[in-house]
């Protein structure tokens, strides 16, 4: 059972060194994959527990940060994201096929619902800049001069007729549901951005042809990277942006 | 009984093409895909740390000589444990045998070419660097005065330092762990030789394969806690200040959540070097095999239940230290079963006194003190008086120094030859590991009745009465020191001076001694395929052993 | 330099005795594993040493041996978990009637106050016999109260008071010390904790300069405040009585019940928003900003705690809530900035 020797007829030019065939290297490199995704649950996961444990304790300051994100934009990046889920399965399955130029076309219209979604984010960065709601020396959720637009204490007594007082209390504590929404996109859009650096080197080696039925392992596991990416985002939106919409 | 013929061996003569002369320039280093030349680039890197942060340490117990403590100033002191903390936890325990023993021979034990990942490989020693370079950077533009356990809200918004660039250096060196751990587990089962079952695998593997289970689950974890508190200080968002309605508790618990698995990082791999060493200088098999390598995986999924045994006093409820403090003592018993069954190993065996051994022997003794000094700190009612003083310091550095730094310094000793196909000079050896073993003690022991008697830790001044115990613990630091410069010197001197080793100077079992001294690149010349048990010292004494030429 | 080489503080609390008692437990045992692996590998390396004729036995194992030394440490483990959790518990059940001490720990200084009003800079007086509780808090970063002769020790948190009770047996002078780094002048805060025979600390408390007990501090700073304004006993005031409102029940508007202790009474002053009780509106301000000072927080709940008696009804005097308009809640903060000589909250 021992293979000493690796006849030229096994030698695909992708075998690595240190693999006796490409069913192994197949298997190994799943493996790793597999793992890797695990680590980025466990760091994804230590953030999210910090946000469940911070939205138990002020869960009206949290539906209030909620509700000051719009639901439309956040549904909208969601579509596009999951087609672009779609579109990267569509790019593996090419590769397996073989097909060059279906490859490439997919890959090129993941990129695309990619920068759209990061575009979309950009804007509603930019909205929580003009209504002052970025976290540190500079929030203000009463809608400070310049910022009127973030006025979260009027909104909160229009919405929910509770007193200024309790209104004021309230929204000087989403600060903390902001840092968390920005941590957790922030993290994510980070996450999309090699993301993106990761669809460019595919791009090219698809273009090349390095792809087809007996080896589309990058391919594949940057598929996996991109649909983790994108299982990511599908448990931020709620989150994030759908706290007691029903009220 | 067959009787052992002694003939004239025949004069041994390093391979004339091995891993270290393959390829030569710079370049071939620093892009080198070869783990045993990523395992040298991390001993070289880590040796460094090692001895910056026993420079640190050597100025704590300088301080600490009089007890006005007037050699540095209080904030120089407190970035000195700091700085010694974070250097040697994250920078020298975590890493050092994975990295370094590690990488070089778990493909040589599994009997691969290569680790599952050689390109990830390399790309973690990258990180490493990288991560180093932050760290350096934080000590070079003042030190850091946090501590190295960076408790919120002192680090988060009452500090001038440089917490951020440190912090970030300690994440991306994580990031360096996690890269390893999975391509230990994925050579671990996808790479074995042929006939290599998992109940064939050296204890090594099975200890390295637990760590790297933490390191994969634990690291991203620390990863986003300093990510949170760099936030926090740069953006003052308030997840951990109080003033902003954080918690700075969550701070300990999600810190700890990583950092107590972390010890079980930095042990199980030592443990797993004196399950190696203890066959082969006993001339036997392990006692109870299956009991030592399932007790690695009991300690690494114990490990993460118990984090919170370090916040008891921190305003915790008392029903959820109750269930910490019964787990505390749970993860303690697998420890136990493998310190037994070492002591059992030696038991009717032919053993002798190697180096290699005196260090594995030292290792039994003192983590077995260490580890039972633990049960001090598990026991509630105790640790309400002893946390937070120099018994928990004299704890951990009996686990620690006691048990890692001389497992370290056993399998340098033990896997030298085949590291460097040379023999280091074994009479200084011996002298080494003893002067190690004196000093190690005479500087922590008086820490345990320091810690007993009240003394806080991180004092840079500290009242009269304690001055008698502090003066012998630095007494015994400068001897310990020598201790750890000795092995440095006559390594060195070995690459050159020393004595040709031969592919297996120990006569012992395992794939690693299968091959040339130093190895080729490529390992193995021809696949190796396993038949046998591990250990198997019984069939190796019955015969001469063949030597691979 | 000193040559006593003590191994152990001196021995001056109820609860010392307990610990060293499972201390030198420990270190029995600790010694007799120690000793038993020690002397077993020198005895065997030295009877099975290496010699051209020596032949090492491979033994597997021994299942009996494994579970042996598996369920014997376990055992011993769960005695000393059960003994230490005794204790544990011992020392986190302050006794009902213990002299209460407030405490507040700030870079780099401890301060303490009696309910008399009597108050100490890194010392503290205390009595024998009699339990000690001291409620603390932090002024800025976590720090630890500890007292090495009565083995006790608490982190000090901000934002949230924590406790630690001790009741101390011998006369004498002993330490107290920061043991949690807190910064650089963390191994300054160190102090003496002083423990007097009863009547002499009697003597202690009525000797030094006091500006008023703690509660009647308290009561001076709650006018100021205008607290009353809202804080009335009649059955139209806005904001709930607080007589008897310290150590009770207290029903809440989402229906939880919660247990009116000192951590409550801070966040209401603080946070008011998070926690309105039942039949009530959350139109009271905060104060975060205007109550700044632990030490001043501490007067106002000693004030609070000493309105009326305990009962074991929950605190709900309200069956109908009462409308308030937002132009009828006084704003406090700004008739301080209008009119600051005024007691404030006048008007109805």
């Amino acid at each position: 059972m021992s293979h000493s020797q690796t006849t030229t007829t096994e030698h695909h030019p992708a075998l690595a060194h240190q693999f006796d065939s490409m069913a192994q290297q197949r298997e190994a490199s799943n493996l790793g994959m597999w793992v890797f995704l695990l680590t980025e649950i466990m760091m994804f996961g230590g953030l999210f527990t910090a946000y469940l444990i911070y939205r138990l304790k002020y869960y009206e300051a949290f539906v209030a940060g909620s509700t000051s994100i719009s639901v439309s934009w956040g549904f909208a990046n969601t579509l596009v994201l999951i087609g672009s889920s779609l579109t990267m399965a569509m790019a593996v399955w090419s590769a397996q096929q073989g097909k060059r130029r279906l490859q490439v076309l997919f890959i090129a219209m993941t990129m695309l619902l990619g920068s759209v979604f990061l575009g979309v984010k950009a804007k509603e960065y930019y909205d929580k800049y003009e209504e002052c709601h970025i976290p540190g020396s500079s929030f203000n959720a009463e809608g400070g001069p310049g910022c009127e637009s973030g006025d979260i204490a009027k909104e909160l007594v229009e919405r929910e007729h509770i007193p200024l007082e309790a209104a004021r209390q309230t929204a000087h504590q989403t600060q903390i549901f902001f840092s968390f929404y920005f941590a957790m996109t922030g993290l994510h859009a980070l996450h999309m951005f090699l993301g993106m650096g990761l669809m460019t080197w595919l791009l090219l080696r698809a273009r090349r042809g390095d792809f087809g039925p007996e080896y589309y392992s990058p391919m594949e596991y940057g598929g996996l990277y991109w649909h983790f990416v994108d299982i990511v985002w599908i448990y931020l939106f709620p989150l994030l942006y759908l706290i007691s919409r029903h009220r | 009984m067959s009787t052992v013929t002694i003939s004239t061996p025949p004069k041994l003569e390093m391979p004339v093409k091995h891993y270290l002369n393959d390829n030569y320039g710079i370049r071939s280093w620093l892009l080198t895909k070869d783990h045993k030349r990523i395992a040298i680039l991390y001993l070289l890197t880590l040796t460094f740390f090692f001895f910056l942060g026993g420079v640190f340490a050597a100025m704590i117990r300088l301080q600490l000589l009089t007890p006005e403590g007037t050699l540095f100033q209080a904030d120089t002191y407190n970035k000195l444990f700091t700085m010694h903390g974070v250097n040697m936890v994250f920078f020298f325990l975590v890493p050092s045998i994975p990295a370094v023993l590690g990488n070089f021979l778990v493909p040589l034990m599994v009997g691969a070419k290569d680790l599952a990942l050689p390109k990830i490989n390399l790309a973690s020693w990258y990180i490493f660097i990288i991560g180093a370079a932050f760290a350096l950077a934080a000590l070079v533009s003042g030190g850091v005065d946090t501590g190295w356990t960076f408790y919120t809200p002192l680090s988060s918004g009452y500090l001038k330092t440089h917490v951020i660039t440190l912090a970030v250096g300690v994440l991306i060196a994580g990031f360096a762990s996690i890269f390893t751990g999975l391509n230990f587990i994925v050579t671990v089962h996808r790479m074995r030789a042929p006939g290599l079952t998992w109940g064939r695998l050296p204890l090594f593997i099975w200890s390295n394969y637990a760590t790297s289970i933490i390191m994969v689950l634990g690291t991203p974890v620390l990863a986003i806690t300093l990510i949170l508190l760099a936030l926090e200080r740069g953006f003052h968002i308030g997840i951990f200040d109080p003033k902003l309605g954080g918690d700075p508790v969550l701070f300990q618990h999600m810190f700890w959540f990583y950092s107590h698995p972390a010890v079980y990082i930095m042990i199980l791999p030592g443990m797993g070097v004196i399950s190696e060493i203890v066959t082969c200088f006993s001339r036997k098999r392990v006692f109870g095999y299956s009991f030592v390598a399932f007790s690695s995986i009991a300690i690494a999924v114990f490990g993460f239940l118990v984090w919170a045994h370090h916040m008891f006093v921190a305003g915790i409820s008392t029903y959820s230290a109750l269930v910490f403090s019964l787990l505390s003592f749970a993860v303690a018993i697998p420890s136990a079963v493998k310190v037994f069954n070492w002591t059992a190993t030696i038991y009717k065996g032919s053993v002798s006194f190697d180096t290699p051994m005196l260090y594995a022997l030292g290792f039994i003794g003192l983590f077995t003190v260490g580890g039972l000094t633990g049960l001090f700190l598990a026991a509630l009612g105790l640790d309400v008086h002893v946390h937070d003083t120099y018994f928990v310091i004299a704890h951990f550095h009996y686990v620690m120094v006691g048990g890692m730094v001389m497992a370290y310094l056993g399998g340098m000793h033990f896997w030298w030859p085949k590291l460097s196909g040379r023999l280091y000079p074994e009479g200084w050896a011996k002298l080494a590991a003893l002067i190690t073993f004196i000093g190690f003690n005479l500087t922590f022991f008086p820490q345990f009745i320091l810690g007993y008697m009240g003394m806080p830790r991180r004092l840079a001044a500290y009242p009269p009465e304690f001055q008698v115990l502090n003066v012998l613990s630095t007494a015994g630091a400068s001897i310990l020191a020598v201790g750890f410069i000795l092995p440095l010197i006559y390594f060195l001197w070995s690459m050159k001076y020393g004595e040709v080793a031969g592919p297996n100077p120990w006569r012992a079992t395992g794939l690693e001694w299968q091959t040339s001294s130093p190895p080729p690149t490529h390992n193995f010349d021809h696949t190796p395929v396993v038949t046998r048990e591990p250990y198997h010292y019984g069939e190796e004494d019955e015969e001469e052993v063949p030597v691979v030429p | 330099m000193q040559f006593k080489l003590p191994l152990f503080p001196q021995q001056a609390s109820t609860v010392a005795g307990q610990v060293d008692a499972l201390y030198l437990f420990l270190v029995l045992i600790t010694t007799f594993f120690s000793l038993l692996i020690g002397l077993l590998i020198l005895f065997f390396a030295i009877k099975y040493k290496r010699t051209p004729e020596r032949r090492a036995e491979q033994i597997h194992g021994s299942t009996l041996l494994e579970i042996i030394w598996t369920v014997i440490p376990l055992g011993i483990s769960m005695v000393i978990f059960v003994w230490g959790a005794a204790i544990y518990f011992h020392e986190r059940r302050p006794p009902a009637n213990a002299l209460e001490v407030y405490g507040v720990g700030k870079q780099w200084m401890w301060k303490f106050e009696y309910t008399g009003g009597q108050r100490e800079i890194n010392s503290l007086h205390v009595p024998t016999g009699r339990p000690v509780k001291i409620s603390m808090i932090s002024q800025d970063v976590i720090h630890s109260l500890f007292f090495p002769s009565f083995r006790v020790k608490q982190d000090v948190l901000p934002n949230r008071y924590t406790d630690l009770w001790f009741e101390a047996t011998q006369p004498g002078t002993y330490h107290l010390f920061c043991s949690q780094y807190c910064g650089t002048k963390h191994s300054g805060m160190i102090g003496e904790v002083v423990v007097m025979k009863p009547e002499d600390f009697e003597a202690w408390l009525g000797s030094g300069k006091v500006e008023g007990s703690m509660a009647s501090n308290g009561e001076k700073y709650f006018q100021e405040l205008g607290c009353i304004t809202c804080h009335r006993p009649d059955s139209g005031a806005r904001g709930p009585n607080l007589q008897g409102l310290y150590g009770r029940p207290v029903r809440l508007s989402d229906g939880r019940t919660v247990m009116a202790d000192d951590n409550y009474i801070r966040e209401s002053i603080l946070n008011p928003n998070a926690k309105i009780v039942s039949g009530f509106q959350p139109i009271m301000p905060t104060f975060q900003g205007v109550v700044t000072s632990e030490e001043d927080m501490l007067q106002l709940i000693a004030y609070i705690k000493s309105l009326g008696e305990q009962s074991g009804q929950p605190l709900n005097n309200r069956t109908t809530p009462t409308m308030i308009r937002d132009n009828e809640v006084p704003n406090i903060q700004q008739e301080k900035k209008d009119n600051p000589q005024a007691p404030a909250g006048k008007k109805p």
